[in-house]
C-alpha cells in the first residue's frame, strides 16, 4: 500500500539506487515522498500528520546544529530527527511535480 | 460513579453525579487534532466551572465542566457537561490517548456515561488534513457538531470555505468560529440546547465515508469534501516565518533561548521574593494573633505551630509557582515552547530524553509539584515517565533554605575565585550541578533500562505563533493554584498532624514528653543505628532544625547536604507524581531509588570527609 511504483521514465533504477531520502534534501528545496521505510505504526502517526506518499514536503529551518529540522507538509510545520527523516524516501527528482 | 479508588489523592468527582440532584444530564464531548483549540473552546463553553482529574488509572488529563447555558432556554432544567477528550489525528488505538478517546466515545470508560452528542473542533486553516478526523467521528452516527476554528485567521489569510455546502455533503451541522476570539460561540450553544431537548434529528452524510484504516483514502477524502465546499486554503502565516526566521535563526535563535530562560528563572526567583516574604510574614503575624486569642493548651501548639506554620510554608510557595505557570501559559499559547523544545532536543537527546523535557526540568528549579504537572506536555509517554521521575533531583527552591543554613554554619567563606566567589557560593552552586548530574545520570540509566524508548519517533508540530490570550492564561493560573494547593496543602496537613502527635505523645502527667521520649524521639532512636554512619544522631534523624548546628560533625554536614540533595524528601511531590502516573507504583520506585542513593553517597561522603583526605 505504501509502495508506490516508482516509474520516472526509462532507465529509472529500482528504488534505492537513485532515491534520495528527505534528510538529503536541501533547505527550501521541494521533494515529493515516496515511501516511508519504517514499521507500519510508526508510519502510520506519520501520515496522520502529512507525510503520506505523493504529497510534497519541503525542509526550512532547523535547529542549531542541524537537527531536528522542520519540514512543510500539508499545510504544516512538523519538525523530525534525521533518524525519522532519513527512513522517508524520496521520488527521483524527475518524478517530482 | 463519583467514588475514586482513593480519596485522598483524588478529590475530584471523576464524572458529574447529577442523579441526586433530579436533573437529567446531557453529556457532550468535544474532540479534535492537537493544537486545534480544543482547550480553548472547552475554556469558552465552560468558564470556571470546570476540574481537572485524570481518567481512571491512565496518566492521560480528563476536564470535565458544565456549559454556561442560557437556563431559559434549556428546557428540562437538563445540565449539559462536557467532557475535553486529548487530541487525537485518530481513533485507532496505538497510543493511551487514542484508547481513552475511544474508550469514552464507546461508552465503556468508567465512570463517564456515553455521550449524547460531539463537537468536532478543527483547524480549518488546515482543513485538508484536520478533516481526515471527520471520517471516524461521523460514523458512529452521534449528533455531531462539526466546528470549524480559527476563523478569523482563515479571513485574514484569505482562506475560504462554503460551510453550508460542507454541512450538506456531511450530514452535520457546520459552525466557523473563532474560539480565542468568542465569534460564532453562541452557535455551539445552540447546537447544544437542541440536543438537550432532543429536537436534533441525524441525517446521513451525502458523502460516503472512507474505509478507516487506509490513511491515504482517508486524506483523499477528506481532500474531495473541502473541494466540494470550495475550500480554499489560506496563504502561509507571514508573521511566524519572519518570527522563526529569528527565533530559530543558528545564532540569534539560541541566544534568545538562553535569554528567555534566564528571565523565566531571574523572574521565579528574584521577582517572587518579596511577595513571598510578604505571605511569610503575612502568616506569622496572623499566626501570632491566633496564638493571642486562643487560651495555651497543646492543641494551640498544634495549631499554631503545627498547621498554621506548615500549611503556610506551602502557601509561601504560591507566587513563584503562579509566576512559572504565568511563564509556562505565555510560552505555550504563543507557540514559543515548541520552538523552545526544537532546540534543547540535540541537547536533552544526549541525556536519552527529548526537547519537550527541558521546560518541565528547569521549571523543577523552582518546585518539582508544578514541573510534573508540566511533563503533560510531553506526549511520549516514557519520555514523560523518565522527566517526571528526574525532576525531584533539580535543585528546588524548598531545598534552599535548608542548604544556606548547613553552608553557613559549616563552610568558611574563603574566597575562591576572586573576591565575588567565595567557597559558600561554590558550595552552592555545587550542590545544583550535583542535582543536575544525579538527573541527567538517572535519565540515561531509565532510557537505557526499564524505560528505553518505543521506537516512537520524536514528532513535535510547530503551531503558528499567536497572541496568548488572558483569558486563558488566567484561567490556567487558576486552575494549577487550585490543584497546587488541593495536593500541596492536604498531604502536608496530614503529615504536620501526624508528626505533631508523634513529638506530643505520649502525654505524661497532662504534660507533653521531653522529645527524647516522644514518639518521634523513640523513632529516631530505633533508625540512629542506620544514619551513624552517614554522621547523623537520632534528632537530625528526626529532623529537629535547632540540632543542625549544635549536633553535626564537619563530616556529617556535607553528608548531610548530599542527603538533601537527593533524597525524595517531598511529601507533595510523591502525591503529584502518583497522581500523574496513575498509582502508587512509579512514586515508590521514585522513593526508593532516591532514598538509596541520597543514603549511599551520605555515607561516602561522610567518611571520606571524615579520613580527612581534603584536610
Amino acid at each position: 500500500m505504501l509502495q508506490m511504483s516508482v516509474n520516472s521514465g526509462p532507465g529509472a533504477a529500482p528504488h534505492g539506487a537513485f532515491a534520495r531520502t528527505l534528510a538529503q534534501l536541501p533547505e527550501g528545496e521541494a521533494g515529493v515522498l515516496d515511501h516511508l521505510d519504517l514499521p507500519d505504526d510508526i508510519a502510520r502517526r506519520l501520515m496522520e500528520l502529512g507525510f503520506l506518499p505523493g504529497h510534497i514536503i519541503v525542509p526550512a529551518r532547523s535547529a542549531p546544529g542541524g537537527e531536528p529540522r522542520v519540514y512543510r507538509v500539508d499545510g504544516s510545520e512538523v519538525a523530525l530527527r534525521r533518524e525519522t527523516a532519513s527512513r522517508l524516501i524520496l521520488r527521483p527528482s524527475k518524478g517530482a511535480v | 460513579m463519583s467514588e475514586c479508588h482513593d480519596c485522598g489523592a483524588c478529590a475530584v468527582a471523576v464524572a458529574p453525579s447529577p442523579l441526586h440532584k433530579g436533573l437529567r444530564t446531557h453529556v457532550v464531548a468535544i474532540i479534535g487534532p492537537p493544537n486545534s483549540g480544543k482547550s480553548t473552546l472547552f475554556n469558552r463553553l465552560t468558564g470556571l466551572r470546570q476540574k481537572v482529574a485524570n481518567f481512571p488509572g491512565v496518566t492521560v488529563e480528563q476536564r470535565v465542566g458544565k456549559a454556561k447555558m442560557d437556563k431559559a432556554k434549556t428546557p428540562h432544567h437538563s445540565e449539559v457537561v462536557l467532557v475535553d477528550l486529548p487530541g487525537v489525528y485518530s481513533l485507532n488505538p496505538r497510543s493511551e490517548d487514542e484508547q481513552v478517546t475511544r474508550d469514552v466515545l464507546a461508552g465503556t470508560m468508567p465512570g463517564i456515561p456515553k455521550p449524547d452528542a460531539l463537537l468536532l473542533i478543527l483547524d480549518c486553516t488546515n482543513l485538508g488534513r484536520h478533516l481526515v478526523l471527520a471520517a471516524p467521528i461521523l460514523s458512529l452516527k452521534l449528533p455531531t457538531l462539526v466546528i470549524l476554528n480559527m476563523a478569523d485567521d482563515l479571513k485574514n489569510r484569505g482562506g475560504h470555505v462554503d460551510t453550508a455546502e460542507l454541512a450538506n455533503e456531511l450530514g452535520s451541522p457546520v459552525a466557523l468560529i473563532s474560539a480565542a476570539k468568542g465569534q460564532g460561540v453562541e452557535k455551539v450553544f445552540q447546537f447544544m440546547e437542541g440536543t438537550s431537548a432532543g429536537t436534533t434529528s441525524l441525517a446521513p452524510p451525502r458523502v460516503e465515508l472512507p474505509i478507516l484504516q487506509d490513511i491515504p483514502r482517508c486524506r483523499q477524502w477528506a481532500h474531495d469534501i473541502g473541494t466540494g465546499a470550495a475550500y480554499r486554503a489560506p496563504a502561509p502565516p507571514i508573521w511566524t516565518r519572519r518570527l522563526d526566521s529569528v527565533f530559530l535563526h543558528p545564532i540569534a535563535g539560541p541566544l534568545i533561548f538562553l535569554m528567555v530562560v534566564a528571565g523565566v528563572f531571574q523572574t521565579i526567583f528574584k521577582g517572587a521574593k518579596p511577595l513571598m516574604d510578604g505571605l511569610q510574614s503575612l502568616i506569622q503575624t496572623s499566626g501570632q494573633g491566633i496564638e493571642h486569642i486562643l487560651p495555651p493548651s497543646i492543641f494551640r501548639s498544634l495549631l499554631v505551630d503545627g498547621i498554621w506554620s506548615g500549611v503556610g510554608a506551602v502557601i509561601v510557595f504560591l507566587p513563584q509557582i503562579l509566576l512559572l505557570f504565568l511563564f509556562i501559559g505565555i510560552l505555550e499559547d504563543s507557540g514559543y515552547l515548541a520552538r523552545a523544545a526544537l532546540i534543547a532536543d540535540r541537547t536533552m537527546a544526549k541525556f536519552g530524553l527529548q526537547g519537550k523535557s527541558f521546560i518541565p526540568l528547569i521549571s523543577a528549579y523552582a518546585c518539582a509539584v508544578p514541573a510534573i504537572m508540566a511533563t503533560r506536555t510531553i506526549e511520549n509517554k516514557r519520555d514523560r515517565l523518565a522527566t517526571i521521575l528526574i525532576a525531584p533531583f533539580m535543585t528546588c527552591s524548598a531545598r534552599l533554605p535548608v542548604y544556606t543554613l548547613i553552608i553557613a554554619a559549616f563552610i568558611a567563606d574563603r574566597p575562591l575565585l576572586g573576591h565575588f566567589f567565595g567557597m559558600q557560593a561554590g558550595a552552592l552552586l555545587g550542590l545544583y550541578v550535583l542535582g543536575f548530574v544525579a538527573a541527567i545520570a538517572t535519565a540515561r540509566l531509565l532510557k537505557s533500562s526499564i524505560l528505553k524508548s518505543e521506537r516512537v519517533p520524536f514528532v513535535l508540530e510547530m503551531p503558528p505563533y499567536r497572541w496568548p490570550t488572558l483569558r486563558s492564561l488566567s484561567l490556567r493560573l487558576i486552575d494549577r493554584s487550585k490543584v497546587f494547593l488541593r495536593r500541596a496543602g492536604t498531604v502536608i496537613l496530614l503529615v504536620i498532624v501526624v508528626l505533631w502527635v508523634l513529638e506530643n505523645l505520649p502525654v505524661k502527667n497532662g504534660q507533653p514528653p521531653e522529645i527524647g521520649s516522644s514518639f518521634a524521639g523513640m523513632i529516631g532512636h530505633a533508625v540512629e543505628p542506620a544514619i551513624k554512619p552517614l554522621g547523623f544522631n537520632w534528632k537530625i534523624g528526626i529532623g529537629l532544625r535547632e540540632a543542625l548546628r549544635s549536633d553535626l560533625t564537619p563530616g556529617g554536614a556535607v553528608a548531610l547536604l548530599v542527603f538533601f540533595a537527593f533524597a525524595m524528601q517531598c511529601m507533595s511531590t510523591i502525591a503529584v507524581v502518583r497522581r500523574e502516573t496513575g498509582g502508587w507504583k512509579w512514586p515508590a520506585i521514585q522513593f526508593a531509588y532516591m532514598t538509596f542513593l541520597a543514603y549511599v553517597c551520605a555515607l561516602i561522603t561522610n567518611q571520606v570527609v571524615r579520613s580527612g583526605i581534603f584536610t
